[in-house]
């Protein structure tokens, strides 16, 4: 094996010894010597002439790179509440006792690697896993054994994967087990389109032209914010700036979210070709594609997409000979849900901690490298293709007042369809569920873990900005499911991904987990949940970002839409309840004196 | 325009242009309180205490700047409760032993926590397993006191203008780091900035201690802000 200043070298050289290229340079050098130890952070600092601090900031910020290893085969176990539905416990112990150590350890000969992940965006498909970047869904006690089996054997991972999805996940370049799950098609995204003629009717107009019929067709962004993609385009295209940027969010990291995959995977053509419309709007001639790290094994396929829209002359100079030159690269993530926020997401792509930015300067003013940047969502490119080709007036007449067109939805948990579902804007939730397969549902997840958690009464509302607004999340909870463990896995899940920036978000999240766990043990009195909710209200109003913003909403939302559940838990003849267990806290001791605590005389 | 109406409470006030809401509240007599922020530095927003409501919508006064006609709440019941909320999170969120600490009396959060009346923590406390770092020459890094203002980090750079400060981690696990190679080369200058940088007792500067004594210092007397506020 190389030594490893010569890997180093050679990785940062590849790069440019650019700095903004650290996240590349970091799993480069991963990739090489399983991790990045302190050897290899002071050899990078050194070379790229930053303090050692800097590079290990990003190191530990990110959850797929590591400063120690974690094994020739790394298995990452997404924990999902929708994959705890799935039976995710029976696999982790399948898992651990063919491997032979616990979760969040490697093996003592360093071979396997067992470690917990945030939703990796299959849960239509759960329980599922990453090893060495290949997706396995689906996952059986029989399937675990078999790859154990395998990974001892000192297979290749590719090898290991016995079967594979639908459609395009079937192609050379990705081979995944995956499955689309395509279950409705819509006019906007699944309808037939020529590849190339959406880019062409876009620069047969002036970009404003452009603009004004992005603003016709009244498209808001589909990542989840909803904000006018026509005024973001016109405030990014009026920023003054030597050179703007096109960036498209495939971060997707909201669990439950999983529709972006699909459209990566069956129409990057589309997207890439929205990201050419959204530079000529805005004057770029740059685009990146920020991808989540848990999509790598679509890397290789887009790559070859890129290279043939560039054949076509989609992209690449003097784009349908109409002298407009745009092409796009693609930037990996590492493992963060923040970095789906458009500033962080920025921080992450110029080689830094994905911790969002305080605004003002707003990206559109000074984005990716301080040039403006316009950040769109997957979904929301595409929708620009189609309104180049059918007008925004076409697109306009569907959907409600203020949402139109219409809204790509990931639908998971107990339902009898779970998969990707295009329908108008609007749709309620009753409808939906109809849909699915899924009328039995006693709650319903909309807009995923930040969004809202309604029950019945509200099961004839509508899925729009309007009214439930989502980034298409849609998680169905049956009626025998403890709402508690769900709320609980959410929380986990925020307190894990919270980027630690800000005082209420860092420290709030953790404070209410602790007084969620208060409630959920049977010690609580109803002070204790008129205390979480106003706790909630807190956080939600002093945190910097989004994360932070809609993080309490797990507990606040339930609070709200079954107060019954809390009630029940609580004990109604006091208005306080220690969380001190003496019982618990003197076990230990006893044991050792070996005695037995008479409890009630205290 | 060189000169920005806005108000604060319903208080006519100036700013020149550029100011945030924080520095053109302190010019104008008014305290808003703060922590993270330290004149001279670029704001980081880590913080929270200073959080207002400009148009319904709570902000950070030391991140936005003002702008014409802007109508700024600041001592409204409902924010005075989130700050002492947010001083109560940092309280609770890390290990801060006020008497046995060398800051006591200079330090900023205790001051806050006075001047918010705190008496106990509405939150239990975590009680966090946290570091001491006593290998530098020059300095002690105390991660139980730390309140992660990142003023460290912005503030105190090498001559060629590396960081000698920087944060790992994530979320709770955060913690402040140093580049020892760089931080062994800190001048006895560098490191009283430090310390005096830092507005807990995190930072400080080996083999001095309790130069000034407790009852003589900064906030012993005197309350947080009111070195700001006009009667
Ligand atoms: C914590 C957080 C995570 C986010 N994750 C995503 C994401 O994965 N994908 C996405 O498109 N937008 C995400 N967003 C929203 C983006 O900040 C931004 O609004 C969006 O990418 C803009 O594109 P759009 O206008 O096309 O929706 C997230 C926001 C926050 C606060
Ligand atoms: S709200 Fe959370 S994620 Fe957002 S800046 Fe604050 S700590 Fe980071
Ligand atoms: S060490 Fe002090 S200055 Fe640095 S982040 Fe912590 S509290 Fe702030
Ligand atoms: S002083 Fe404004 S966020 Fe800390």
């Amino acid at each position: 094996m190389a030594s490893l200043d010569a890997v180093v070298k050679q990785v940062v050289s590849k790069y440019g010894n650019d700095r903004t290229r650290l996240m590349d340079i970091i799993t480069d050098v991963q990739t090489e010597l399983g991790c990045v130890s302190d050897e290899a952070v002071a050899q990078i600092a050194k070379i790229l002439d930053l303090s050692k601090v800097d590079v290990e900031g990003v190191i530990t910020f990110y959850h797929f790179f590591t400063k120690t290893p974690r094994g020739k085969y790394t298995v990452y176990l997404n924990n999902s509440a929708v994959a705890n539905m799935k039976g995710r416990a029976a696999i982790a112990k399948a898992f651990e006792d063919a491997v032979g150590c616990s979760f969040g350890r490697t093996t003592s000969d360093g071979l396997i690697g067992l470690y917990d992940t945030s939703c990796i965006g299959m849960n239509d498909q759960e329980p599922a896993a990453i090893i060495n970047g290949v997706v396995f869904t689906n996952l059986t006690q029989e399937k675990v054994k078999e790859i154990v089996t395998g990974m001892k054997a000192g297979k290749d991972v590719k090898d290991l994967v016995k079967e594979y999805g639908d459609g395009a996940n079937q192609s050379d370049l990705i081979r995944a087990m995956v499955k689309n799950n395509i279950m409705r098609k819509g006019p906007v995204l699944f309808a037939p389109y020529e590849q190339g003629s959406a880019i062409k009717a876009a620069l047969s107009k002036k970009p404003e032209d452009v603009i004004e019929e992005i603003k016709i067709a009244n498209l808001r962004g589909r990542g989840g914010a909803g904000f006018p993609t026509g005024m973001k385009w016109e405030f990014c295209r009026k920023a003054e700036g030597a050179k703007h940027y096109v960036i498209c969010n495939a971060d997707e990291g909201e669990p439950g979210t999983f529709k972006d995959r699909v459209i990566l995977t069956e129409l990057p053509h589309m997207l890439f070709e929205g990201m050419a419309i959204a530079g000529y709007a805005v004057g770029a001639q740059e685009g990146i594609i920020y991808l989540r790290a848990e999509y790598l094994y679509l890397k290789k396929y887009l790559e070859k997409v890129l290279e043939d829209l560039r054949a076509k002359n989609i992209l690449g100079k003097n784009i349908a000979g109409k002298g407009f030159d745009f092409d796009i690269r693609i930037q990996m993530g590492a493992g963060a849900y923040v970095c789906g926020e458009e500033s962080a997401l920025i921080e992450s792509a110029e080689g830094k901690r994905g911790e969002p930015r305080n605004r003002p300067p707003f990206p559109v003013q000074k984005g990716y490298l301080g040039y403006p940047t316009t950040v769109n969502n997957v979904e929301t490119l595409c929708c620009a293709v189609r309104i180049m080709l059918e007008g925004g007036e076409w697109f306009a007449k569907m959907g409600t007042a203020q949402s139109k067109g219409t809204k790509l939805l990931s639908v998971s948990g107990d339902c009898q369809n779970p998969g990707i579902y295009e329908v108008e804007f609007g749709t309620t939730v009753n409808t939906l569920l109809e849909m699915v397969g899924g009328r039995t549902a006693k709650a319903v997840q909309v807009g995923g873990p930040s969004g809202t958690c309604i029950s019945k009464k509200d099961f004839g509302r509508r899925i729009c900005f309007d009214d439930l607004a989502t980034g298409g999340s849609i998680i169905i909870i049956g009626p025998d499911r403890d709402l508690f463990e769900i709320v609980h896995n959410f929380m986990d899940f925020f307190v894990e991904e919270s980027c630690g920036w800000c005082v209420p978000c860092r420290a709030g999240n953790v404070i209410l987990k602790q007084k969620l766990e208060k409630i959920m043990s049977g010690k609580a009195s109803t002070k204790d949940v008129q205390e979480l909710e106003d706790w909630c209200k807190i956080v939600k109003a002093t945190s910097r970002c989004g994360l932070g913003q809609t993080s309490p909403n797990p507990i606040y939302t339930t609070i709200q839409n079954f107060r019954e559940m809390y009630e029940a838990k609580v004990k109604k003849d006091t208005d306080y309840v220690s969380t001190f267990d003496l019982l618990a806290a003197v076990e230990e001791s006893c044991k050792a004196a070996g005695r037995i605590p008479k409890v009630e005389e205290h | 325009m060189s000169t920005i109406n806005f108000t604060i409470d319903g208080k006519a006030c100036k700013a020149k242009p550029g100011q945030t809401i924080v520095e053109a509240a302190k010019d104008n007599g008014i305290y808003i309180p703060t922590l993270c922020h330290f004149e001279g530095l670029k704001p980081a927003g880590t913080c929270r205490i200073c959080t207002v409501k400009v148009g319904g919508r709570n902000m950070a006064a030391c991140t936005t700047p003002v702008t014409e006609g802007m109508v700024v709440e600041n001592k409204t019941a409902d924010l005075e409760d989130y700050r002492k909320a947010i001083i109560e999170m940092l309280f609770v969120e890390g290990n801060h032993m006020c008497p046995t600490c060398e800051k006591s009396g200079n330090c900023e959060l205790q001051a806050l926590g006075y001047r918010y009346m705190m008496m106990a923590p509405r939150f239990p406390f975590l009680f966090p397993r946290r570091t001491l770092d006593a290998s530098l020459p020059k300095i002690v890094i105390e991660r139980n006191r730390c309140v992660q203002c990142l003023r460290c980090v912005r503030g105190i750079t090498t001559a060629d203008g590396k960081r000698i400060f920087g944060v790992v981690n994530r979320g709770g696990h955060v913690e402040i780091t140093v580049d020892k190679d760089l931080a062994a080369s800190m001048t006895d200058e560098m490191a009283q900035k430090a310390m005096d940088l830092c507005p807990v007792g995190a930072i400080l500067k080996k083999e001095v201690g309790f130069a000034i004594p407790i009852g003589k210092r900064k906030f012993d007397s005197k309350p947080i802000g009111s070195e700001i506020e006009k009667a």
